[in-house]
């Protein structure tokens, strides 16, 4: 009898264990799922609360705002063009110089480099995209402009600002600050990024594919063009919209620069204004109404372009990812 | 047409030299990148430590256009709301970092998360601080160093869910079952066991998101503003470093914008220490 009643309460016990174990394990789960719902709940809050707070300025000028020229805070006229405008140009000069140059140096880093400077050189790339975007604005506003309005300015109106049909671009005053300083101020800081996914993407080709060319008889240069660069495509694109995503959104760095003027200008070298610039000077101090409303439209705007870039970014990435697993 | 077995060395020639071309220029946009990382930091240090000096730590920041002052209520600021930041990021982080590599395997959900998450990384951080002026700020009814540490705990948690997610799937998948085998439940295998495993790789990732959030302005500008005073109340307007930067950079004064400058100096070197001792603490672990 005694026997028993031990064994008995012995699997009493273990039942009671198990039991518990499973509790906790619902929890855990349950409150892991929760942390990691956060990030969802965020980024579903972050679009009603823009749109919400944007609605009066969406309400009053419709679908115009996004295409109207004026902003006009004392008689509450808004259009979001100049913005708009400023964030896509400033972003596309960035890409236009960055990608040539974080293609040389993915390529230099994956092929032509001597192995013990790979790292070295590849975390001092790193280290560049770390630096702070407000140091690149104060480097651009207080080194770079001043240098840019008196050289390279004059430099580049002499020369592109001649060419029929290009000139105007290069036109109008050399004041260091503009729409093309920010572009280049931009393009410095997203280069790392794009120059490190690049890198990444490179080294998943399968060796056996370039050893093969090489077998044939190519050069370095044309195992790069001819087989890495297919290989890697969908990656090597993705790695550059991710470039230019942060570009689209970056705010430090292009406020410091970019001149801050509300007018539209077709040339490159005047002043002018980003989505995250107009945010960064007018939100302290509009008052709640139309002018309020209308910088979270902006901000809507900004947040929904940059939201479609990364989306893509993120699924050819996803693409190129898959290749690695097919390669294994 | 040439004949096919016949070696024609001017075709080779300049293949050759177009490979050259090629490669040279690869190598100058890698000396381009380099320069301008030189540049930048010979500058920030070249003004950086002119202006730094014994007040700069000693006393708050001076009123416009007056001499003297330092950073110390913008410093105090700046490590109250970034340590705070990095308490509520910590835990939020890692255990969606662990759902995610534990129990996320198949699940729609968790495929979800990690894309939205990913793009969250990116996000641009001015219009996370729309958002918690939005939520926060307006309901509060006024700026304060709390708004400000939310809004960099919306952007570290991404950092610190994608690391720690990464670091965890590194674990050998022998080492669970073992612990299973033993009787173990999940979460005691989750947190003991793999979280354990993976802890310098996990830390790696918390010091990458502490190094990204201390560089964060945009976020700040319009939650927890800045305040001119010493003060360490979170509940209230709070200097930061950062927007502190900011504001004297872009004023006229040459004091403020030589104490711009040495906060700048200040930040980059707390950024690029950071991650450099990242690097270090993943190293070792590798390495073991």
């Amino acid at each position: 009898m005694a026997t028993f009643d031990q064994t008995d309460t012995l699997a009493l016990h273990r039942q009671k264990v198990v039991r518990m174990q499973r509790i906790q394990d619902f929890i855990f789960e349950k409150t892991s799922m929760t942390f990691a719902l956060t990030t969802l709940v965020v980024l579903l809050g972050i679009i009603a609360s823009l749109i919400i707070s944007a609605w009066p300025a969406l309400v009053e000028f419709g679908f115009p705002f996004f295409y109207t020229i004026e902003w006009d805070i004392i008689n509450s006229k808004f259009g979001g063009l100049i913005a708009i405008f400023g964030t896509v140009a400033t972003a596309s000069i960035a890409i236009l110089i960055a990608l040539p140059l974080s293609f040389g140096i993915a390529v230099f880093l994956t092929e032509t480099c001597p192995k013990p400077l790979r790292r070295p050189l590849g975390t001092a790339i790193e280290l560049l995209a770390a630096v702070p975007s407000i140091i690149y604005g104060m480097f651009g506003l207080f080194v770079f402009a001043p240098l840019f309005a008196e050289y390279i300015q004059p430099a580049i109106a002499a020369t592109l600002g001649q060419i029929p049909g290009l000139g105007f671009l290069f036109t109008g005053a050399f004041n260091g600050i503009g729409i093309l300083a920010a572009g280049l101020i931009l393009a410095m800081m997203i280069l790392p990024f794009i120059a490190s996914v690049m890198r990444d993407v490179f080294e998943i080709v399968p060796s056996i594919l370039k050893e093969s060319a090489y077998g044939l008889g190519c050069t370095t240069w044309e195992v790069v063009t001819k087989i890495v660069l297919p290989y890697t495509k969908t990656g090597v694109v993705g790695g550059v919209m991710l470039g230019l995503g942060r570009a689209l959104g970056e705010t430090m760095a292009v406020t410091f620069v970019i001149g801050n003027a509300h007018k539209l200008s077709p040339s490159l070298f005047s002043p002018g204004n980003s989505i995250a610039s107009t945010l960064a000077n007018e939100f302290g101090e509009a008052e709640p109404g139309l002018h309020y409303s209308s910088l979270f439209a902006l901000g809507l705007a900004l947040f929904i372009i940059t939201l479609i870039v990364l989306s893509l970014a993120k699924w050819m990435l996803l693409r190129a990812e898959a290749k690695k697993g097919l390669k294994s | 047409m040439s004949n096919p077995t016949h070696f024609d060395a001017g075709i080779y020639r300049r293949r050759k030299i177009k490979s050259n071309i090629g490669l040279f220029l690869s190598m100058s946009a890698m000396a381009v990148g380099l320069i301008f990382l030189l540049w930048i930091l010979s500058i920030l240090m070249f003004k950086g430590f002119s202006a730094l000096n014994v007040s700069m730590f000693t006393q708050s920041t001076p009123a416009p256009g007056s001499e003297g002052g330092g950073l110390l209520n913008a410093i105090i600021g700046s490590l109250m709301i970034v340590g705070s930041c990095t308490l509520i990021s910590t835990p939020i982080g890692v255990m969606a970092g662990i759902y995610l590599s534990e129990y996320g395997e198949r699940s729609k959900f968790a495929s979800v998360t990690r894309f939205v998450n990913d793009i969250m990384l990116s996000a641009p951080s001015i219009v996370v601080g729309l958002f918690i002026y939005a939520i926060v700020v307006v309901n509060a009814k006024h700026f304060s160093g709390w708004a400000g540490t939310l809004a960099l705990a919306l952007i570290a948690i991404p950092v610190v869910v994608r690391n720690t997610e990464n670091m965890l799937r590194l674990v050998p998948v022998t080492l669970r079952e073992a612990a299973f085998a033993l009787g173990a439940p999940k979460w005691k295998v989750s947190t003991t066991v793999v979280l354990k495993a993976a802890r310098s790789g996990v830390m790696t990732g918390l010091l990458l998101s502490l190094a990204r959030v201390s560089g964060e302005t945009a976020p700040l500008l319009f939650t927890a503003l800045n305040n001119q005073f010493y003060s360490t109340n979170m509940n209230a307007p709070m200097a930061n470093l950062p927007v502190v930067i900011y504001q004297f950079a872009m004023s006229p004064y040459e004091n403020w914008v030589n104490l711009a400058w040495g906060g700048a100096l200040l930040i980059t070197l707390t950024v690029l220490g950071l991650n450099i001792l990242a690097r270090a603490v993943f190293k070792e672990k590798v390495a073991v």
